[in-house]
């Protein structure tokens, strides 16, 4: 009985994880499949996004302002980083776009060490969600960790609404996988890519912001998030959100079960998972190439 | 004014070399390598505040011989410790070194130390190393080894009636060296250590850990985590509802200046360490005044640490007459001396280890409060120390 308890705690876990694990991925993938861009920035996207919560937490006292503050903020950082620097890097090789973003990566790490320091925070969690319900067996979920859970299904399925169902979010499918359509459809590609840098960057910071009571905030605390992200939009197939999605809370569910069952392999499980899968379907589970 | 002022250094610094260090007339220099910076800055600052409070106690003077302190701030950062300690040997030719606080710059002055007989002494950083395969009769310790505070919680719950109980750890030095402690201290009762439960330092994602542990079939959970990752476990394992059923414990950095931030989630939470909050020695009282006094802050258990290697090197020098070179000597002097400490009167173990108490307190209302001993004179067992 408590073995499977403790097995149904786990997989909640697991999703848990796993959804803000698609949080973070969804942006990278559409980045990936629209642009083509290889955004290793994206990690340090999701530890600008914690930091902002923790700053806005420690002086407005509330954390609920640094959602939306999270999801502006990136619209605006991303559209500005997108027009100001990745535009410019369109036509170059991937190798080059590779060193752009990771020359970000440096330049946030300094600004962050700059602008505050390189301690460990921790960020309250709301006094209005500050309790537990009990789930199984003994074991009990904050409200907090549930209300996460729960906005993250809701973002995703507002996504995959927008991308499926508005004529906006066809154009980015367009762009993602038959390129040469969207310009024979007459649809300015230069701001779809606005777009989706800018969406992306959105998700990533929101991502930070929610995580940020969960898990505190440290330097280079994205760096594990954007590994496993790169493997999520690998398995799921690049550019591909509903890939996304399901390959975020099969991650999301190794990765928890592999470190509370066998965690000297826990690391390893998820790259051996993509292994497989890059050997058994090389453009991912739900490519539709 | 620069060049000037260097130039009197250098001749300042020939003149040491070609005079006898025994010279009593010139002051004896003491190198304070710790962090001023960074996210250990507060620590650093209290153990200098309470060595220099030590210092001015003994009128200035350890052994008969006035004592100049050179500070160097660390930055917590190992990549650039052994700059740093050639800095302070070389081109200040400290006679003694104090420091430091984190486990992996304090390996660069302890081979240093080793290499060139400088007497070191270590007023936190508790690597075990440092006083086990790695000990010397230069190398000095006026905290804790890592394994001394997990020992006595292991001793203190297995003589509650505990049975059995899991260790939930980083997986890095201090945290795998606390775990046998606390190993070693449950088997001193007759319990057993079942389980090592460990992630990746500094990741903070508990969740895969706290869901087993109702499974487990333990009746405590022990810890080891420090600063923001202590703050995160206790205030997670709160939340998963834990606490009721399964009393956390552990190394007593759990709490240690934490208490705060954590708030309700702490609230209970027994750990052990070589100090806390209403310890009742008259020693401890009127440190605690003059620390305040001096400071204007709360001592702590870093500020007992940096005072008491002001006291082992006190009374080293005072057995060699103020000559930091005479090792065997200073070591002689220091491991015969009971050292009067706030925390309670220690001596040094032969691997030269404080012999102490280790506390067990009780997080109550922002204070860890002593309720009594867990472990009376322990001892590290100083395993691999080879002294000549």
């Amino acid at each position: 009985m408590t073995a499977l308890a403790g097995l149904l705690a786990q997989i909640l876990n697991g999703i848990q994880y796993g959804l803000l694990l698609f949080l973070i991925s969804s942006g990278l993938t559409l980045i990936f499949g629209v642009m083509g861009v290889i955004n290793l920035a994206h990690g340090s996207l999701f530890m600008i996004g914690a930091y902002l919560a923790y700053v806005i937490a420690s002086v407005t006292g509330s954390l609920w302002l640094a959602l939306p503050a999270a999801i502006l903020g990136g619209v605006l950082f991303g559209a500005l980083l997108e027009r100001g620097l990745f535009r410019r890097f369109r036509a170059r090789e991937h190798l080059d776009q590779v060193l752009l973003t990771f020359a970000l990566i440096l330049l946030f790490e300094e600004a962050r060490a700059a602008l505050l320091d390189n301690q460990f925070h921790s960020v309250p969690v709301p006094a209005i969600l500050d309790f537990s319900v009990p789930v199984i067996g003994g074991f009990a979920y904050s409200a907090y960790r549930l209300a996460v859970l729960v906005i993250c299904l809701g973002v995703a399925g507002l996504m995959v609404l927008f991308v499926e169902r508005t004529k906006i979010g066809s154009a980015i499918r367009a762009a993602a996988e038959k390129p040469e359509m969207v310009d024979l459809l007459g649809i300015d590609a230069g701001r779809i890519h606005t777009l989706v840098f800018a969406a992306g960057t959105a998700l990533a910071m929101l991502a930070g912001a929610l995580a940020a009571p969960l898990q505190s905030v440290y330097p280079g605390m994205g760096d594990g998030f954007l590994i496993l992200s790169f493997i999520v939009v690998v398995i799921g197939g690049l550019g591909s959100i509903a890939g996304a999605f399901w390959s975020a809370l099969l991650i999301g569910l190794i990765d928890t079960l592999g470190k509370a069952y066998v965690p000297q392999a826990a690391g390893i499980a998820v790259c051996a998972l993509m292994a497989v899968v890059l050997l058994w379907r090389p453009t991912g589970l739900f490519s539709r190439a | 004014m620069r060049p000037l002022s260097r130039r009197f250094m250098l001749a300042g610094s020939a003149a040491a070399l070609a005079t006898p260090a025994i010279a009593q007339g010139a002051p004896l220099k003491v190198g304070l390598m710790l962090p001023f910076s960074g996210t250990f800055a507060a620590l650093g600052e209290n153990i200098a505040a309470a060595f220099e409070l030590c210092l001015q106690e003994n009128g200035g003077k350890f052994g008969g011989r006035a004592v100049t302190l050179v500070r160097l701030d660390d930055e917590s950062d190992p990549a650039k410790a052994p700059a740093n300690v050639n800095r302070l040997l070389g081109r200040d030719n400290v006679d003694a070194l104090v420091g430091t606080v984190h486990s992996g710059v304090v390996m660069a002055l302890v081979q240093a130390a080793r290499e060139k007989e400088v007497p070191l002494f270590i007023p936190n950083a508790g690597n075990v190393a440092a006083t086990r395969d790695l000990c010397s009769p230069s190398v000095f310790r006026s905290s804790f080894s890592n394994w001394q505070p997990a020992y006595g919680m292991g001793k203190a719950l297995a003589a509650r009636g505990v049975k059995k109980a899991a260790w939930v750890t980083w997986d890095y030095a201090a945290g795998r060296e606390s775990a046998e402690g606390f190993r070693d201290g449950l088997k001193s009762g007759g319990a057993e250590l079942t389980q090592i439960l460990t992630l990746p330092f500094p990741e903070t994602n508990f969740q895969p850990i706290l869901a087993q542990l109702p499974g487990l079939g333990v009746d405590a959970v022990g810890s080891f985590f420090a600063g923001g990752g202590a703050i995160q476990f206790v205030k997670d394992y709160a939340a998963a509802g834990l606490r009721d059923k399964l009393p956390l414990c552990g190394s007593g950095f759990l709490t240690e200046g934490v208490l705060k931030p954590q708030g309700a989630a702490a609230e209970g939470i027994q750990t052990a360490l070589h100090y806390g909050d209403g310890l009742d020695n008259p020693k401890n009282k009127s440190f605690r005044e003059a620390f305040q006094k001096m400071t204007n802050r709360s001592a702590d258990v870093y500020a007992v640490q940096g005072y008491d290697a002001g006291q082992m090197l006190a009374v080293g020098l005072a057995g060699t007459k103020g000559d930091a070179t005479a090792i065997k000597a200073l070591g002689a002097a220091i491991r015969a001396a009971r050292i009067d400490s706030p925390r309670g009167a220690f001596t040094l173990s032969a691997s030269h280890n404080p012999i102490q108490t280790i506390w067990l307190r009780e997080a109550r209302n922002g204070e860890n409060r002593v309720i009594g001993a867990a472990a009376e004179a322990l001892a590290d067992p100083g395993t691999g120390c080879k002294m000549a």
